[in-house]
This record gives C-alpha cells, structure tokens and sequence, in this order.
C-alpha cells in the first residue's frame, strides 16, 4: 500500500484529503505543519507528500528545502498545494523540486490523477 | 445597573404610595406621619440627584427633555396654590403669568442662543456676571444687581416657605407653632438648605454644569405637573359631574361674569402690563437664568424647550380655572383661604390621599423654586459680593487646595444663609398678603434689570453709568411704591394712573424712568473702552463665536509667569499647566517668549471666572499686568478692523496652509501613489489567498459529497456543516474586508458621543462569557479611574473589545486568565486586556496589526477569523486618536489601548 504524507494546517482541506485518498486505497498520514512533517519523517518514509506553502511554524518552502536535504527522503514524490497561484509563485515552487504545484482550489479527481501519475512513475 | 437603579426608584416610589394609601384608609393625618411622607420624598430626590451625578454621561441625561422640564421651575408654590387663589378671587388675571412667556418663548430660539453663547465663551455663572461683564466688568454693578436679585427674591423664598408650611399644617390640621424648634416646618427647610448646599456646591467652578441637581428639578416638575393633573381630574369628575355640571353651577355665583371679562380699558391695560411684566421675568428671574442659560448643555436644546415648556406651561394652567370656580362654589358660604382650595377641597370631600398628593405637589414646586434660586443666588452672592470685596488678598496668599475649599465654602455658607434669611423673612417680616401679590413684587423688582439685560445684547451704545442709574432709579420706585404701603399704609406716592392695579402702575413707571435714564444717560455720557469692546462681542456674539478671544482688546505689558501664578493660586499646578497647552495648541503657538498678549489676558480670566466671577477674574489679573490706556475711538478702529481681520486672517491662514499641505501632498503622492499601488497588490494577494482556504474545502468536500453514495451518515453530516461553516467564515472575511474599506475611505464616520467606558466593556464581554467559562477562564476587572466617562463611538469600541477578548479567548489555554485593568496614564486612558497566552514572537509584536498578518513562527494554531480583527481594531482606535500595542509579559500577552481623556 503506498503512503501519502498531507501537510496543511487547514483541518477541514485535510478532512477531505484524507477521506479521498483512504478511500482510494492508500496509507495517509497526516502533519499540520512544517516541524510535524519532518518528526513524521523520522519514522515513516511515505511515497508521496502532498504540502501547503502556508503553515505556521515551518512553511512549505523551507519544509521542502529540509526534506531535499536528506539523501533517503530524494525519492519522495512532493506535490505544492497552494492558495498561492501567481506564476513567480508557482515557478519558485517547481524550481524548488518539488513534482508538482497544484493551486487552490482544485477536483479532487484531477488531484488523485496526479498523485497516481506520480507514483506510477516509481 | 441602569435598570437596577431605575427599578430601585420605582420600588421606592411604589412602596411610598402604597403607604399612602394604607395611611389614608384612616381619616386624620398625623403631623409626624407627614413628616415622615416629606422626608422619604426628599430622599427619593436625594437618590435621583445623586444616581444623576454618578451617570453623567448616561443618554437619558442629557436629552433635551429635561432641560425642558428643568425650566418649569418656573412654577414654584405660587402656581400651585396662588394661582388658583387669584382666580378665585380676582378672575382671569392669574394667566397673565403663563400667557408672557408663552408669547416671548419661541423668541428664545433666538435670544436665548445668543445668551447662552455670550455665557460660554465668557464663562459666565450668573445673571450678575453677564450683565455687570458687558458694562466693563465693574465689580460695582455686579454687586448692584445681586442686591437686587437679593431683595426681590428673599421674600420670594420665604413665600415658598411659608407655603410649605401652611399646606403642611392646613393638611394636619395643626397650629402654626410659635417656637420654630416644635414647627416641623423648619426642619423641612433645614433639610432643603443642606440638601442644595450640598449638591449645588460640589464643583468649584460656578460655570459647571448641576445635573443632579437639574434631574431631580425635572424629575419634580413632571411630578407636580402629575399631581396636579390628579386634583384637577378630581375635582372636575369627582366632586361635579364633569365640566359641564361645574361650569353650571359656577355661573349662578353673583360674580361669576364681572371675574371672568377683561374689564374695558382698566383691564386690558392690566392685562398687557402684566404680560409683559412676566415676560421679562422668564429671562430675568435667577432661577430662570440659571436653568435656562447655565444649565444649558446643548443649544439644540432649545428648539425642544420652545414647544415643551409652553405646552407644560397650558397643561398645569388647564385645571386652574375649574379647580378654583369648583372651590368658590363648595365654599360659597364660608371665608376660608382661597390660596389652598387644592388642599381644602379634597379634604372637604374627606380624601386625605389626593390632599396628601396636592401637598407633595406644592412641596415640589416649593422645593425647586427654593432649590434652584439658593443656588444662582448663592453664586452671585459669593462671586459678585463677597469674593471681589473681601477675598481677594486671602486668595492671593493662600494656596490652590485652601482657596478651592474656601470658595465652596462660602458658597455653602451663602446658600446657608439665605435660606435662614427666606425663613425668617417668612416668620417675622411676612406681611399679610396673598402669595400672589409678593410673587409680582418679586417680578416688578427683577424686571427693573431688563433694559440693563436686553440693552446688553442688542445695543451697543449702552453703558455702565446708564445701567446704574437706571437699575437704581427702577428700584427706588419700587421700594416708594410697592414695599413702603406694605409696612406704612398712610404712604401715597404720586406716580399713578388711577385705573391700573398698584403692580402693573409701579412696573409701568419704573421701568419707564429706568429705561428712559439708561437710554439717556448712556447717550450723554462717554463709556469706558472696556465695555464697548464687550458690547461688541455681546451684540455680535454669532461672527465671534469661533474666535472669541481674537476680539478681546488689551495692550500693556504683562508676563505669562506672572499671570501663571495666579492660575495656580485657584486652579492647580496640573490643570494649569494643561489649560496653557491647550491655550497653545488652539492659537498655535510654539515660541517660549514669557510676554502676554490680549488672548492670552483674556484666556486666563475665563479660567477664573467659573471659580470667583468675572470681575474678581479682572482684579486679580489686572493686579500682575500693566494695561495701557486705549481711547475710544481707538478702540472702535481696532475693533472694526479686526472684525476684518478674523474673518481675513482666517482666510488666508486657511489658504496659506491649504498651499503648503497641496505642495506637500503632491511631493508625497507619487511615492504614495507608488506605495499604494504595491500595497494593493499585496492586499489583493492576501484577500485572494484568504478566500482561496474556505473555498477549497468547500470545493473538495462537495465534490466527495457528489460522487460517493456509500459515505456513512456520520461523515456526511460532518462534511455537510464543514461546508455551511466555510461558506459562513467566506461571509464573515467578506464583510470584515468591505467594512475595513469604509473606515479606511472615511465613508463610515465615527458615532462620538459620552458613554461609560466600563459599560461599553461589558457589553462587549457578555457574548463571551460562555466561551470562557467553557475553557474555565478566570476573568478580572480592575478599576483605577475616577472618571470613566469619555467621548468615543460605543459601537465601535465594543468591537475592539470583543476582537482582542476572542483572541485572548482563543490564545488562552484552560483555566488561564484574562485580566483588564482601566487607569489614567499621564493624562491618558489606558485599558490593558492581558491574557496568559504564549508569547507573541517579538519580531511579529509590531506587525500583527496588519491585515492578514500571519506570524510565520507562529507556534499556535491559526485562530479561526477573517485575518483582519486587529486591523479593524487598530484602525478604530488610531480614529479615536488613541493607540493600540501589544506587548509580551512574562507570563502572558498584554494588549494595550490608549484613549485621550
């Protein structure tokens, strides 16, 4: 079963993530912020993690530069989910490494696609 | 705590009926049972006056109702019971009283504005002060009226006395005792003299406004008018059939037609005088000034008080006339006193309860009258007679605490003083003579400062040797024609028109000699300088009113140290170090140069006018300035042109400043317009990504909503109200974005007016206090103002509360505390809200203002809400003039706001 790691401190965004992707037959973690991703991450190593820019405490973009830092954590496929939408933006996002950046709002569906996509590449 | 109060007047005053009532199921009255019926209702005034002070700022103070009511203090015992005696006795003349004022009040809307606006600017106290201020504040004429005022209205008060107690021994049925020490009508008077020295002296500023004092005085003219209503309804349903049955058997009396006609010539000629005679004394009489002009909160006011106190004025005359013709009819065929058919008749009928209501009534009336005049004549007394001629030198040497104590304490003495003179006048002076008849003479003798008064505003030629000759040749016709009779009989004074009654003649030829030597002897001779600059400033109050002390002239040499000192000597080092900042501000002076100017001369004066009177204000400072003389003609040069002057100077410094702040704007408007262009990006980014968050959860939670049939119950509900409580924080970041647009364009003004601030506070709390006691959170209040009265949009406040108690709500964790303290700092308000939240990162202190600010190291959740509370409430408090901060403390978050007092 793969494993997917969401990120966002938005409850009620993580309730649907959750729920889509459980249903879809996937392990989901979850982490509220930035520093709870990385302690997830000491002991679970998911396939993919789907991160917001804005979290309190650590955000996404340092979040990210963190993971890249470690050399076990390179495989892990990272998708930007974003409120932030402006080209600088997502262009910064994708130069940062991650997979993909995906702007609020989005269909769950095109979502699940993605993430499919993604992992098939593996 | 409104309510409470109200609710505690209203059981009081049910009890009090209620014991009425039990009391008169029996059929005499117990002379010590009405004492104690007198001393509950004074206490009820004690209660209302005292709960009027401790509210200043409350909304029902300060309507226009009650300086409308106030002014019926008008109709003292003499309406009540004289009234209806005259026209028992002598028909029809008894409306004269209330038609004059009727006739003259809707002038009010114009005269009265440009008195009370006369008054303020010169922070006047008192009929004295404003008419001896516009004849070049002469102590002389300041003493000359008080006299006057002195006269006329201590036997007016000993009438008031002598109503109190023979209403109180008419309803006992007791004797009028001998020894005042078993009357217990003294003891009433004992109690009405201290109660106004205490609540009519509690500032030492005469120029303050009484509202306790004011209220209760309202409070009673609704009673009395109430009462009043009662008897009428009474005697007109309850003892005859109605209006009809009264006017029926009334008009069988031998003279029912000769009392009821205004008889030829002789009458009308009365009638016109008298109207007339009660004209001026709407203006004049000092109870009538102070309530009127003094007491004046808002010129506004007034428009109220030209319908409302006419219409109360024909509503207690509207029963006069029955009551009276029904007396003559139950008492055709005795001799008893026509004055007190309000107590007799229900007394006749054996109703002990409306005779007890009519007694209260007149009690009222009495008590405002007796009120209300102690008061103004207090203040005339001590600050234009004993003040400016034997204080003076204490003053000098004493300090600020010693001579604030000293001026209140005259003032109590006074008010003392006069109400022992009112008494004993009432028990060893008072000739036999119906309450009516010394009511006029009261009216004749104050009329006599109507052509000095109206003189004053209206012409500017008038002048001081003309006031004083004409307000002293007034009176000595009076005393020749009026009070002499009274105690020598034989007297014949040759002054007369055969066929007008001896009041209307005396008023005729008094005022026609006064009148006619003011005029003339103002004509004739040259004024001083100093009252033709006032006379200007009195007639044309209206183009002065913004820059008063501009027209104030004064040349010499004269230091702001020593006039300094001086203000301290009455004001206080404190006050009067903020009195010259404001003096500064207003007049934009920035220099430290010690010299004096006439702004500054006539500044100070003001400031002590309220305390000592406008001329001890004259003394004092002339006594440390060196004024040069200045003639005539001078003067009326100078004045002309600066009447010029203030409207072109205003212009043009208008214009001089709008042309540097336009080049200044324009040197700034393109960084502005820069800088305002990048911050709107930046907001629009930030609204944009804040409608994106709600909007994606609704977005996702619909779409698994659609395509998943097998989602259990549970989890449905749960999305479902995910979806409505996103849709309602989408709303509540809409309206918080527009409402912050409004107050940032200006287009939402702010709703000023004076509230409590502890008030306010718990207003915004109460929503709150579930979610506290939810999270088991302490809350506290300290208090460590004295005044928590101030000027702020309420509405607006509450939402600064209730933004940073959500907060602290939020932030706190269970069982924390929530602590709010209100206190002065360096003459600011400050209210702290502390919470024992975690710190705010310091880097994010100065920052978490802003709109949508987020802490990036925040270690909190982020809180529920638009993003914009803070800036929302930053905005209200920087257009309040105050400031807002948050601050860490080592063991919590403490915001702080900074209100100017």
């Amino acid at each position: 079963m793969k494993k997917i790691l969401i990120a966002d401190d938005e409850h009620k965004i993580v309730m649907t993530l959750e729920y889509a992707f459980r249903k879809a037959g996937y392990e989901v973690f979850i982490a509220r912020d930035g520093t709870e991703v990385l302690e997830l991450l000491k002991e679970q190593i998911p396939d993919l993690i789907l991160l917001d820019i804005m979290m309190p405490n650590l955000d996404g973009y340092s979040t990210l530069s963190e993971i890249k830092k470690t050399e076990k954590f390179q495989k892990i496929k990272i998708i930007f989910l974003s409120a932030k939408t402006s080209e600088k933006d997502i262009q910064k996002g994708l130069e940062m490494g991650a997979d993909a950046y995906i702007t609020k709002p989005y269909s769950i569906k095109k979502l699940s696609e993605k993430v499919q996509e993604l992992l098939q590449e593996n | 705590m409104g309510c409470r109060c109200c609710w505690c007047i209203y059981f009081q005053f049910g009890c009090f009926l209620h014991l009425l009532r039990f009391y008169f199921s029996k059929n005499s009255m117990n002379s010590w049972f009405l004492f104690i019926l007198v001393i509950l209702y004074l206490g009820i005034l004690f209660f209302i006056a005292y709960f009027a002070e401790k509210k200043r700022g409350s909304f029902w103070l300060n309507n226009p109702y009650f300086y409308s009511l106030s002014l019926a203090v008008y109709c003292s015992a003499w309406t009540y019971y004289g009234s209806i005696g005259v026209a028992a006795k002598s028909g029809l003349e008894y409306l004269t009283i209330f038609i004059g004022p009727v006739i003259i009040i809707p002038t009010w809307i114009f005269v009265n504005t440009k008195i009370v606006r006369i008054s303020r600017v010169n922070k006047i106290s008192s009929i004295a002060d404003f008419i001896s201020l516009r004849y070049g504040n002469h102590r002389t004429l300041g003493a000359l009226v008080t006299v006057v005022c002195l006269f006329a209205i201590i036997p007016y008060l000993g009438l008031q006395i002598k109503a109190i107690s023979e209403s109180f021994h008419l309803l006992t049925q007791t004797q009028n005792s001998e020894n005042i020490f078993f009357d217990n009508a003294t003891y009433v008077v004992l109690i009405i003299a201290l109660f106004s020295s205490y609540y009519g002296t509690r500032y030492v500023d005469a120029s303050e406004k009484r509202l306790g004092i004011i209220a209760a005085v309202a409070i009673e003219s609704l009673l009395k008018l109430i009462f009043f209503i009662i008897l009428g309804l009474f005697v007109v349903y309850g003892v005859f059939n109605g209006f009809e049955d009264l006017y029926k058997q009334a008009s069988q009396l031998p003279d029912f037609e000769k009392l009821n006609t205004i008889a030829g010539l002789e009458g009308s000629s009365n009638w016109f005088l008298l109207c007339l005679l009660s004209m001026t004394a709407i203006f004049l009489l000092p109870r009538q000034f102070h309530t009127a002009i003094i007491e004046n909160r808002k010129e506004k006011h007034i428009k109220t008080a030209i319908w409302l106190f006419p219409l109360y004025l024909l509503l207690i005359n509207f029963f006069v006339f029955p009551i009276s013709w029904g007396g003559n009819v139950l008492f055709a065929d005795q001799s008893v006193n026509t004055d007190f058919y309000s107590i007799l008749i229900p007394q006749k009928m054996g109703n002990q309860f409306i005779s007890a209501i009519v007694f209260l009534g007149g009690l009222s009336a009495s008590i405002s009258m007796i009120i209300i005049s102690s008061i103004s004549l207090s203040v005339m007394l001590s600050n234009n007679l004993i003040i400016p001629y034997g204080w003076l030198n204490t003053f000098k040497i004493n300090s600020e605490s010693d001579n604030s104590k000293n001026i209140v304490n005259i003032r109590k003495f006074s008010i003392l003083i006069l109400i022992i003179l009112a008494f004993v006048f009432y028990k060893y002076l008072i000739v036999e003579n119906s309450l009516f008849s010394i009511g006029l003479i009261a009216f004749v003798l104050i009329a006599q400062l109507s052509p000095s008064f109206f003189g004053a505003i209206f012409w500017r030629r008038g002048n001081f040797y003309g006031a004083v000759s004409g307000i002293i040749a007034g009176i000595v016709i009076c005393y020749l024609e009026l009070i002499i009779p009274n105690y020598f009989p034989t007297w014949q004074f040759y002054l007369k028109i055969d066929y007008i009654s001896p009041i209307a003649n005396t008023f005729f030829w008094s005022l026609l000699v006064n009148a006619g030597l003011y005029c003339i002897v103002s004509v004739s001779t040259i004024g001083n300088y100093r009252e033709r600059n006032f006379a200007e400033l009195y007639v044309d109050i209206n183009d002065y009113i913004h820059n008063h002390e501009n027209a104030y002239i004064w040349r010499g040499t004269a230091n702001i140290s020593d006039i300094q000192k001086i203000l301290i000597k009455f004001l206080g080092e404190k006050k009067t170090e903020q009195a010259l900042k404001i003096f500064n501000l207003k007049y934009n002076i920035s220099d430290e140069s010690d010299t004096a100017d006439a702004r500054f001369i006539k500044f100070s004066e003001n400031l002590l006018s309220g305390r000592i009177g406008t001329a001890s204000a004259k003394i004092l400072i002339e006594g440390v300035t060196k004024e040069d003389k200045i003639s005539l003609p001078e003067v009326l040069k100078i004045l002309e042109e600066s009447k010029e002057h203030i409207s072109t100077n205003k212009q043009l410094r208008e214009q001089g400043l709008q042309l540097k702040n336009l080049s200044e704007d324009l040197q700034n408007a393109n960084e502005n317009l820069i800088l305002k262009d990048q911050q709107k990006d930046d907001f629009l980014d930030s609204v944009a990504h804040e409608l994106r968050t709600p909007i994606t959860a609704i977005r996702a939670t619909s779409e698994i909503l659609l395509d998943d049939d097998e989602m259990p119950l549970e989890i449905k509900t749960e999305f479902l109200e995910n979806i409505i409580s996103e849709v309602d924080r989408l709303t509540e970041i809409i309206n918080d974005i527009l409402y912050l647009d409004k107050l940032e364009a200006g287009t939402l003004p702010l709703q000023i007016s004076e509230n409590n601030i502890l008030e306010t506070y718990q207003k915004a709390l109460k929503p709150l206090k579930q979610l506290m006691e939810q999270k088991k959170l302490h809350h506290t209040e300290i208090n460590l103002l004295d005044d928590e009265i101030l000027n702020y949009d309420e509405m607006k406040m509450i939402q600064v509360f209730q933004n940073i108690l959500g907060n602290a709500v939020k932030f706190t964790p269970e069982q924390g505390i929530i602590q709010v303290k209100f206190r002065k700092k360096e003459d600011q308000i400050r209210i702290s809200i502390f919470n024992t939240g975690k710190n705010i990162p310091e880097e994010d202190l100065e920052f978490i203002f802003d709109k949508f600010y987020q802490s990036k190291n925040q270690n909190i959740r982020k809180p529920m809400g638009s993003g914009l509370g803070l800036a929302i409430c930053k905005k209200i408090i920087t257009a309040h003039q105050g400031k807002i901060a948050a601050k860490n403390k080592e063991t919590g978050v403490v915001f702080e706001i900074n209100l100017p007092s």
